[in-house]
């Protein structure tokens, strides 16, 4: 009763979404990188990508249904499909992050650069390694490193406060620097909400591989999971 | 609820070869408990100990503790036990040359019932409870039970196990000869039929076993791997070879 071609299409379905996983993460480093140039040509290809992250998005989920219809997967299989499903959805939600931030990004460069009291390369740069190991714990089916996703995302969020606190600051204390530093808060907070993605993505591979829900800590702390 | 049958170490043999080796489990009481493994791995042998039908073939025997409401079946005629404990197999098995009515009937006719009114109050509820009555209440004692389709005479060898009020039913890939519907239709009466009596069901069908059981024993090679609650058994289980039979990674 061995199943050989069902486990060859859940190899095909793990194909597929890390190929989508690709372009999610090449438009948030378009995105980021962008900013940091001021580059209106790379907004332009984030905003012109999105479409194919759309359209991968619904192929992912017709394939899953499918083989949930099809195959009526069971336990780990089963779990597997599930959390494609949802790390497809919130791929599809980093996709749209990176397209916001490129439009705050179009509209940033209408005004003179200015010195803000934010650093969202620094930030950028821990939110692409989260999706990064989020997408190698997945590929690998690694449960310890997505344990250490969620922990990065604290950081993450700290940072973000903190810009949240500094940008008001400043635009209280500038306000001919409040719209630039408007397009900065949401380019922070843009961030992380990708950040936010990942620890999903990480916290579906806890359930695929070990079958647990760690959602909202559910009922469990990190050094139980 | 409570346990319905109580299994210790229960060993069972075909000649030499030892079949099963030393189960344990804790039936519960108005409930489905599903039994699965690849072919020949003692599922079937297994539920054919608890009412000692394993012991109809001459090379068989059985050694251990099968306790059913407090009765050692093996301290107690088999014919005793058999009534306590109905079976139901894969491929339906009516008396062929008896009317629908003497097939439900015979059980209790065996057992010395002779009152025309208990007979036939008992027919209508067995055939009732199994879901069947509408459908040959017209047709009791002029048609034969292999008169009906597969599915119908399924159903009628469940009224035959009912009519003497057994506490465990015991189900041996009871659908597997069946299309879809029938199908369908014995699977609602093994829910129905949970709230009066314990079920024990072979199948070979994973859905199947899902869709009616609460719980799920998992059966390799004489040995019971794994038995927990179905939900767990499927979608999580403890056990790697579960996981492995039920994915289809080996059987």
């Amino acid at each position: 009763m061995t199943r050989t071609r069902f486990h060859q299409e859940l190899e095909e379905l793990k194909h597929r979404i890390l190929a989508m996983a690709g372009m999610a993460e090449q438009a948030v480093d378009l995105a980021v990188q962008a900013y940091s140039q001021r580059d209106i040509a790379m907004c332009q290809r984030v905003l012109n990508n999105e479409p194919a992250i759309n359209r991968a998005e619904r192929e992912v989920d017709e394939f899953a249904v499918d083989l949930l219809a099809m195959q009526q997967p069971m336990a780990i299989d089963l779990r597997f499909i599930l959390a494609v499903i949802k790390i497809n959805a919130d791929l599809e939600r980093v996709g749209d992050q990176a397209v916001n931030i490129a439009q705050r990004v179009l509209h940033l460069v209408e005004y003179a650069p200015k010195d803000l009291p934010v650093d969202i390369p620094a930030m950028a740069s821990k939110v692409r390694k989260m999706v990064r190991d989020a997408l190698q714990c997945f590929i690998e089916g690694d449960a310890d490193l997505a344990k250490r996703v969620l922990e990065a995302d604290d950081e993450v969020d700290r940072m973000n406060k903190e810009a949240f606190a500094n940008l008001s600051a400043c635009m209280q204390d500038h306000p001919d620097s409040a719209a630039q530093a408007l397009d900065a808060l949401s380019i922070a907070r843009n961030l992380e909400r990708v950040a936010d993605h990942a620890t999903n993505i990480a916290e579906d591979v806890i359930f695929w591989i070990r079958g647990a829900d760690v959602r909202h800590h559910a009922g469990q702390t990190a050094s139980r999971i | 609820m409570g346990t319905a049958v109580e299994v210790r170490d229960l060993k069972a043999w075909f000649g030499k070869t030892e079949a099963l080796h030393g189960i344990n489990m804790s039936v519960e009481s108005n409930h489905a408990t599903a039994v699965i493994g690849p072919s020949g791995c003692g599922k079937s042998t297994f539920i054919r100990c608890l009412n000692r039908m394993h012991e109809t073939n001459p090379e068989a025997k059985a050694e251990g503790e099968v306790r059913i409401g407090g009765m050692d079946v093996y301290d107690v005629p088999a014919v005793d036990v058999r009534r306590r404990v109905g079976m139901v197999f894969q491929k339906p098995n009516p008396f062929p040359t008896m009317s629908i009515y003497d097939n439900v009937a015979a059980g209790l006719k065996l057992n010395g019932t002779r009152n025309r009114t208990t007979l036939d109050d008992c027919v209508e509820r067995s055939l009732q409870q199994a879901a069947l009555w509408e459908e040959v209440k017209d047709v009791l004692k002029k048609k034969s039970g292999a008169s009906l389709s597969g599915g119908q005479q399924q159903r009628l060898c469940i009224a035959r196990a009912l009519a003497v009020n057994p506490e465990v039913l015991l189900m041996d890939e009871p659908a597997s000869a069946l299309d879809p519907i029938s199908t369908a239709k014995i699977e609602d009466l093994i829910f129905e039929l949970k709230q009066k009596l314990t079920i024990v069901i072979v199948t070979h069908n994973m859905q199947q076993a899902s869709r009616v059981a609460e719980y799920t024993g998992f059966f390799l090679m004489g040995n019971l791997v794994e038995f927990d609650k179905t939900e767990k058994i499927f979608t999580n289980p403890s056990d790697k070879r579960t996981e492995d039979y039920i994915t289809g990674r080996f059987g």
